[in-house]
């Protein structure tokens, strides 16, 4: 129930992220200036947290969808339906562990 | 009092089970198989995505123009990013079509809903192909230090 509601909120906010980053890279249409400007902001500490948080929605949307496509397809991802989703959550742990120190680094750490 | 039948003790009905000849035919078991199968691509192509931009030498501060300009130098990269915009555009818009059928409740609202998601994918999906595709990484007039070291061999 909650990996559901979870799914679906993660799946709206990568998807309105999806439209903006969609606009913001078509800048590379109009100048380099304009391009440099616009994702200049992206680089600032309070995007860096965004984007962690971003990054945070994607990996867990996308360990789970493998979790519901088990459970569709896998004759036994029913039964172990929960046990699979403490592997989602254990995956993210790991995946997140891997990212958000380089992540902080790159946005904290000094940098341009 | 409960009355034990056996399977072969029950009447056979008095006309044949037919199924009702849907006239909407299989749209939402495309739509269905279409999560599932573009879900297992995006994750690799998104991973990707985020590892070389955001992981790689200074993440997130190495990204320019003449960061972008490099990669789309490639056909690999091109390649690689059309078919992420289109899925996970098709990805997403289908998701949110799921989610206003699922919480609109009035008609006109489901509808006009409806208009404005189709409409912004299809104008963000054909902005971003042509984007990918007319794409030129040196632009003529452009200061030299903004722009990619492909703009200027040996």
């Amino acid at each position: 129930m909650w990996s559901w509601v979870a799914h679906r909120v993660t799946g709206v906010l990568i998807f309105f992220f999806l439209l903006v980053h969609i606009l913001d890279t078509a800048l590379v249409r109009v100048s380099p200036e304009a391009y440099n400007a616009v994702i200049g902001t992206y680089q600032t500490p309070i995007m860096g947290l965004g984007e962690a948080g971003l990054v945070a929605a994607i990996v867990f949307h996308a360990f789970n969808g493998i979790r519901v496509i088990l459970v569709d397809f896998w004759a036994k991802g029913p039964k172990y339906q929960k046990a699979m989703l403490w592997v989602v959550v254990g995956l993210f742990v790991v995946t997140m562990a891997g990212f958000l120190p380089r992540h902080l680094m790159n946005v904290f750490g000094g940098g341009h | 009092m409960a009355q034990t039948q056996t399977p072969s003790a029950i009447a056979a009905p008095r006309s044949p089970y037919a199924r009702r000849k849907t006239t909407r035919g299989n749209f939402e078991l495309y739509s269905w198989v279409f999560m599932r199968a573009s879900g297992v691509v995006l994750l690799v192509l998104v991973f990707g995505h985020l590892f070389v931009n955001l992981m790689v030498g200074e993440g997130v501060h190495a990204i320019d123009f003449a960061f972008v300009g490099g990669k789309w130098s490639s056909p690999f990269w091109q390649v690689w990013d059309l078919l992420m915009l289109w899925l996970a555009m098709i990805h997403g818009t289908n998701g949110v079509r799921t989610i206003v059928n699922d919480y609109a409740q009035r008609d006109s609202t489901r509808g006009v809903l409806k208009v404005l998601l189709y409409l912004a994918s299809t104008i963000v999906v054909i902005l971003g192909t042509l984007v990918i595709f007319t794409f030129t990484p040196c632009p003529p007039g452009a200061p030299a230090e903004l722009l990619p070291s492909i703009c200027f061999p040996n």
